[in-house]
């Protein structure tokens, strides 16, 4: 089993670096121009020597992505929580969320950077928590309508007042669909508020950072950026899917 | 259980029961049921699918409203009964609540009705060893088996100690073994409490082996075919020893020739029940 376990995480990490290899191969072996692709000791070597402007370009865009989530996801919550309660919000709120859902919405960044003014970060966090709303409300709504029947008459036996069927089955019911959205929501954020950069507000972050880099023909760097944000991506990612898993503990059966 | 036949715990009355069509109409899950069940005896409903026997059940627990007839739970009214938790009910799933431990499952009813914490835990872990999962209490359902977790949903159903316990085909999911072997503990669960019982299956055998009486139903409309009468002795008697013994299996084809519509006893049967 041990055996097992170690040939499933080292095989990747072999593969990865059997990958690595190749791609600077290439690069040497066929003199490709780091503008078209530089291999990765170049991308390594300016992820080392400009770690600390990288971090600080990622912590900017992490920051905001990280407000726009918590913003994104608490407003979702409660809208999905009332949508589910309230009919008449559900029936006027569903053609307008569903429409919402569908606009490109780092697309509103230039009229929001223009309302918001250019030298504050609202902009890119306003970005970020539209698109992160979008799953968790959808999630969270689908779960609060999941009750299975079983419980439905369970709690209809114990002849349980709403609330207490709400807070007994319903809302703990809910949970792992709400924090499945919250892990697709928290890509979303980290994503959109990267590329709202590219339209504008403050010179920070990881998206202005790629940039400049690029239209100051420091490839490399552009990469060691780029490098920057997968690494953000992933943290954002890894630390959602584990209060993802959290919350289906003991899901298993019913 | 003729000493306390004084008391009801079920009368059901003419019952009948229709579902909405999509095409207008309905479709007659019951018609004209009529059954008493006394305070601590132990019937069982019986029949092929679609006999109604489960939508019987449902109406004597309130989970749904019969469309004509009436039904009285200890003299009240089926809602009233739901009201005042008179009756413990119990499933083919177990219905747990999988975010639960074991413990916090059985105390469930009593937390929603408002039980102390420190009588609620005490009531639990009576119950836990009653159903003998002594080592289990902070178990999560997911880590039981499924004979286990159904004995989790019967503690649950007994957490109020109610005198009627409703209970649709619970042992239905579970392998043949642990079936006889949950059967067996039901028997004596039911000695011990002294609660009556209704109890829905579609398997022979443990409806004879279970019950004071069996009340065999047909289909489309459900309507009752004929009820009999185990006299196979009080709740002690229910013991391992009984499958062998020949009165059990005398009733046994008892029991499966009135389902199986031998049309002379079937109709000697409904003469007998519109008394």
């Amino acid at each position: 089993m041990s055996r097992s376990r170690t040939v499933r995480i080292l095989a990747p990490i072999l593969f990865g670096l059997a990958v690595l290899a190749l791609w600077q191969g290439l690069v040497v072996a066929l003199h490709i121009l780091p503008f078209v692709l530089p291999g990765p000791i170049a991308i390594g070597t300016q992820f080392g020597l400009r770690a600390p402007f990288v971090l600080t370009s990622a912590l900017v865009t992490a920051g905001n992505a990280l407000a726009g989530l918590l913003i994104g996801t608490v407003l979702a919550a409660v809208f999905a929580a009332l949508t589910a309660s309230v009919r008449v919000l559900d029936e006027l709120s569903a053609p307008l969320v569903t429409a919402a859902s569908v606009i490109p919405i780092v697309s509103l960044a230039p009229a929001l950077y223009t309302m918001f003014g250019a030298d504050v970060q609202t902009a890119r966090v306003l970005i970020a928590a539209l698109a992160a709303f979008i799953p968790v409300y959808f999630n969270t709504l689908r779960g609060l309508r999941t009750v299975q029947p079983i419980h439905r008459d369970l709690m209809r036996s114990y002849a349980a007042s709403r609330w207490q069927a709400t807070r007994a089955v319903t809302v703990p019911g809910a949970l792992p669909y709400f924090f499945t959205g919250v892990r697709v929501a928290s890509s979303l954020a980290v994503i959109s508020s990267l590329i709202a950069e590219d339209f504008g507000g403050p010179i920070n972050g990881l998206g202005t950072s790629i940039t400049s880099a690029v239209s100051s023909s420091n490839y490399p760097l552009a990469w060691a950026f780029v490098l920057g944000a997968i690494i953000t991506g992933l943290v954002f990612y890894c630390v959602t899917v584990g209060l993802e898993t959290a919350a289906t503990w003991h899901r298993a059966s019913a | 259980m003729s000493e306390s036949s004084a008391e009801l715990a079920v009368s059901v009355a003419e019952v009948g029961k229709v579902f909405p069509a999509r095409k207008g109409g309905g479709v007659s899950a019951l018609e004209a049921v009529s059954v008493d069940i006394a305070a601590g005896e132990f019937v069982s409903l019986i029949g092929p699918s679609g006999c109604g026997k489960s939508t019987l059940m449902r109406l004597v627990a309130d989970l749904d409203s019969p469309s004509s007839g009436t039904i009285t739970v200890f003299g009240k009214s089926a809602r009233q009964a739901r009201r005042d938790q008179d009756y413990g009910i119990a499933f083919q799933q177990a219905g747990l609540l999988p975010w639960r431990t074991v413990r916090e499952n059985i105390e469930l009813p009593l937390q929603l009705h408002g039980v102390g914490k420190a009588a609620r835990r005490a009531r639990a872990s009576e119950l836990i060893e009653l159903v003998g999962l002594g080592d289990f209490g902070d178990r999560h359902p997911d880590q039981l088996s499924g004979g286990m977790q159904q004995r989790v949903a019967i503690a649950r159903s007994l957490a109020e100690s109610p005198r009627l316990l409703l209970m649709d085909e619970p042992f239905g999911a579970l392998d043949e073994m642990t079936r006889e072997r949950m059967q067996t503990e039901l028997a004596r669960l039911r000695a011990e409490t002294g609660a009556a019982v209704v109890f829905v299956t579609h398997s022979i055998p443990e409806a004879v082996y279970l019950s004071d009486r069996v009340v065999v139903m047909s289909p489309r409309p459900g309507r009752i075919v004929q009820v009999l009468d185990m006299k196979l002795g009080g709740a002690e008697d229910r013991t391992d020893a009984l499958r062998e013994d020949a009165h059990f299996f005398e009733r046994v084809s008892a029991v499966r020739e009135a389902l199986h519509g031998d049309p002379a006893s079937a109709a000697r049967a409904r003469g007998a029940e519109t008394r």
